[in-house]
Order: structure tokens, then C-alpha cells, then sequence
């Protein structure tokens, strides 16, 4: 199965990111930071057949191993993400992501009255909760529910 | 030890927190009529109000002084130059530097919550936006408890449901007391969809006609001329719900009725007259209710 699914070269050392549900794989990374600015190399693939999930993408990131609290992030938009710590081509370590209760910077709030839409010295920040099988966010300061959190990732 | 360092959101308190505070209240109420007390001598309100208010404001004003403590107001010249100058941040940093306590009113959901977090010094919420005015619905649980009862209440609330947030509050918190909500209001000022899905409790929309019989409290709300496309259609919907002694014939002896104030339309005169009109008592029961939450966050 592993064989199988191994679309991209093996790494020798770094994060694999698999299980992200079909088409999340870009907003995966703008959550973790990562973009045409940074240095560690990245391959994605996306839509790969999964028995488990349909279709599935996966994310590689080369060199690099990500905190696991910065990577429970992501389950806001991926939450049946599995997380791969590669060391010398092998596994090191397997865990699901876990969705934080608490979420800073990742969201901005659609309530255009809200405080943290204006010119003060705050990083937005919401309570992340899953509600009818949905991962849905709450501003911290405002109160406004998001449903459709994938279209307020900064 | 002080139940609460600030108070925000009526969300943040549990039941037995509102229950502390409305008996708390019951406590003051000597004082709010005028006996001398000094039970905050030496300290200092900041009152900020970023928007205008007049009874909030005053009723702060003078719950503070009864209780032999001072007040600092800022003008509303002063609110807005600040507001276009520095930083909600800033201005809240430097004037809990100034005071023992803070009262804000300010346009922006949200700012309460951000004005306690720096603030030095307790923050007490008088309305952001269209979000939280917690003070509101504590004076008006207190009234409820004092002129009805808030156990096994049956209350129908009326009017502007959909852009009210006292309204919002209120009827959050009377879920806490598992009170018969019913809700009469235009069509276009329902109450919102996606908030009634969060609420647990026994709510349903009424005509008054049907409900006025059996109800113990009537909550009217302002329908704002603002809301509506022209003036014929706000004309024509505000006076379908404007109440009057010939609907309150069927009432129940003890009906109560109260509004948030200030009343324009929807409360015709001649129901002041009434035994059922609470709604100055109302104004007033906000004094006892806010010398509870000041001394609450300021005496140790
Ligand atoms: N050295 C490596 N370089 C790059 N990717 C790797 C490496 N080793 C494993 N992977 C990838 O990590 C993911 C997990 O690999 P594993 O061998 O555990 O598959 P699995 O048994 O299907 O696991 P799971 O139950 O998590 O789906 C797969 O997407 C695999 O392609
Ligand atoms: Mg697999
Ligand atoms: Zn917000």
C-alpha cells in the first residue's frame, strides 16, 4: 500500500503530511507559512485515490520538522490529517492532528464592525469547535460564528 | 474574593453569578434612593463612552456617587478626536493608569473584550456594537425577579427582535431560568434564524392577541424608522405594534411591561397610567444593579 501510494521520491528527512482532504493541500501550507518565500522544499500532490478518504492530497516538506502545535492547526481544514516525522527514509513518528480549542492568526473575522478588523495591536483570535461533523470557529472578541472557515484563512 | 475582574458578556456569568448579583442588588437599593453610604469612597470611574448614552451613562454616574466614589467623563468631543487619534489600546492603557475601574461604550464588537485586556484596572462593558450590554439585561432580570417572578415565567417579547441586543441577551439569560419565551414581532424583524438554532429553551413565535392572557411579562422594544425602506411601511408595521390600554384589556391583573428606553412610539402615554407600566421602575432598578457589579470589581 505504502509502495503504491509513494507518488513523489522519498525524503530522507522531514514532515509528510497525509490524509489532508482532496483539494486543502494549498491552504494547508498558507496556514503553516508556507510559500514562494520560503526555503525548504516542498512537493504536494493532490487527488490522490485514498480507500479511506475517497481522494486525498499530501504535502512533503523537506528538511523540516514542524511543531506539533503549529501542525494541529491545520486540522481546522484537514481534521483527519495524519502527520509523518521522516528521519533517514523511515518513520519516526505517526500522529493525527488534533484541533485546537483555540486558534491565533490563522482566520480573520467577516464582522466588519469587529475590533479586530481595526487599527489596534491584536492578532485575531477564535474558539475552534466541531459542530454537525463541520470544524466551525467563534471570534474571541466578537462572538461571530464562522461555518465556512476555509474562506477566512488569511 | 470578587466573582468576576470584569464584566464583558452576559455568557460569562453563570446562573448562580446572576442570582449573586440580583440578590447583591437588592442590598443597594437603600442606597440608590438616597441613604449615604461610602462604601467606594476614594475610588474613580472612568466612564468612556464612545458613543452616546444618556441613562447608562448617568445611571453609572450616579451609582458611583451614592456610594461616595467619583467620576471622570469624557466628552464626546474627546471620545472622537481619541478615537481618530490613538489606539482603543492605547487610550484604555492610559486611563486605567487613572482609575479604579472602566465603563466603556464604543461602536466596534468586541472592544470591551479588547479594552480588558489592557486595561490595568476592572472593565465593565455599557455596549459594543451590536454585541453585549450585559449591565442591560442583569436591570432587567432584576426588575423581572422584583415585579414578576423569574421562576416559571411566561414573557412575550416584543418588537425589534432581530437587531436588538438587549433583546438577544435577555432572552439567553431567561433560557437560564427556563421562562416561556414567546416572540412577536414584524416579519422582517424576526428574530435571527442562526441564533435561535443555539438556544435550548421553550420559545415560540406568537400574535400578542393570542398570548396577552397568559403572559406574566410584556418586553417592548423600539422598531427604529431605520429599518424599514420608507417611511409608509415603518408607519404602517410600527403602529400594528404599538400597545395600547384597549389590548391590554385581556391582560392578567399582574402584567408587567417593560422597555429598554428610550420609548418613541411603540408605548402610547395613556399606558403609563397603568398598573401594568414598569418601565421607569425599570430605569431606576439599573442604579442598585450597577452599585452591585461596581462594588463587586472594585472592593475587595
Ligand atoms: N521517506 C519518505 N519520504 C516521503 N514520504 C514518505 C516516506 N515514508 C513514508 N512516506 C509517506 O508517508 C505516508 C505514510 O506512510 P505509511 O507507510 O505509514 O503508509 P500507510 O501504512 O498507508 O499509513 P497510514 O495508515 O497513515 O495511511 C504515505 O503517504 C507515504 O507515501
Ligand atoms: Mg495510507
Ligand atoms: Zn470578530
Amino acid at each position: 500500500m505504502a509502495e503504491k501510494e509513494l507518488v513523489i521520491s522519498k525524503i530522507k528527512e522531514g514532515t509528510v503530511i497525509d490524509h489532508i482532504n482532496a483539494g486543502k493541500a494549498l491552504l494547508v501550507l498558507r496556514i503553516l507559512g508556507i510559500g514562494p518565500g520560503s526555503k525548504e522544499t516542498v512537493s504536494m500532490v493532490m487527488n490522490v485515490p485514498s480507500e479511506k478518504m475517497g481522494k486525498k492530497d499530501i504535502v512533503k516538506v523537506e528538511g523540516k520538522f514542524i511543531g506539533e502545535e503549529e501542525l494541529n492547526k491545520i486540522a481546522l481544514i484537514a481534521p483527519k490529517a495524519t502527520i509523518n516525522l521522516i528521519k533517514d527514509y523511515d518513520i519516526q513518528k505517526k500522529f493525527k492532528v488534533t484541533l485546537p480549542e483555540m486558534i491565533e492568526g490563522i482566520l480573520s473575522c467577516p464582522n466588519r464592525n469587529c475590533i479586530t478588523n481595526s487599527r489596534e495591536p491584536i492578532i485575531p483570535r477564535f474558539y475552534v469547535f466541531v459542530e454537525n461533523d463541520r470544524v466551525v470557529a467563534k471570534c474571541y472578541y466578537c462572538g461571530r460564528k464562522i461555518k465556512d472557515v476555509d474562506k477566512y484563512i488569511v | 474574593m470578587a466573582r468576576f475582574r470584569h464584566l464583558i458578556s452576559i455568557d460569562d456569568l453563570s446562573k448562580d453569578d446572576i442570582v449573586y448579583i440580583l440578590d447583591k442588588a437588592e442590598e443597594f437599593e437603600e442606597i440608590a434612593r438616597g441613604k449615604k453610604s461610602n462604601i467606594l469612597d476614594g475610588k474613580i470611574l472612568a466612564n468612556l463612552f464612545f458613543e452616546p448614552s444618556t441613562r447608562t451613562r448617568m445611571s453609572f454616574e450616579v451609582a458611583m456617587k451614592r456610594l461616595g466614589g467619583d467620576v471622570l467623563n469624557m466628552t464626546a468631543q474627546e471620545a472622537s478626536s481619541i478615537a481618530k487619534g490613538e489606539t482603543l489600546a492605547d487610550t484604555i492603557r492610559v486611563v486605567s493608569k487613572y482609575a479604579d475601574a472602566i465603563v466603556i461604550r464604543h461602536p466596534l464588537e468586541g472592544s470591551a473584550r479588547l479594552a480588558a485586556e489592557f486595561s490595568e484596572v476592572p472593565v465593565i462593558n455599557a455596549g459594543d456594537g451590536a454585541g453585549q450590554h450585559p449591565t442591560q439585561t442583569l436591570l432587567d432580570l432584576y426588575t423581572i425577579r422584583k415585579e414578576s417572578r423569574l421562576e416559571g415565567l411566561k414573557i412575550a417579547l416584543l418588537g425589534d427582535l432581530k437587531y436588538s441586543r438587549t433583546v438577544h441577551s435577555l432572552i439567553k439569560a431567561l433560557t437560564l431560568f427556563n421562562a416561556k419565551i414567546y416572540l412577536i414581532s414584524p416579519e422582517s424583524l424576526r428574530l435571527p434564524e442562526e441564533f435561535l438554532e443555539e438556544l435550548e429553551g421553550d420559545i415560540e413565535i406568537a400574535n400578542l392577541e393570542d398570548v396577552i392572557g397568559e403572559i406574566d411579562v410584556l418586553y417592548v422594544t423600539r422598531i427604529q424608522k431605520e429599518r424599514f425602506p420608507d417611511e409608509e411601511e415603518y408607519r404602517k408595521v410600527a403602529g400594528s405594534y404599538k400597545i395600547t390600554p384597549k389590548i391590554l384589556k385581556d391582560a392578567k391583573e399582574d402584567l408587567i411591561i417593560m422597555h429598554p428606553l428610550p420609548r418613541v412610539d411603540e408605548i402610547d402615554p395613556a399606558v403609563d397610567r397603568t398598573k401594568h407600566a414598569k418601565y421607569f421602575d425599570q430605569a431606576f432598578y439599573g442604579v442598585p444593579v450597577r452599585m452591585a457589579i461596581l462594588t463587586e470589581v472594585m472592593v475587595d
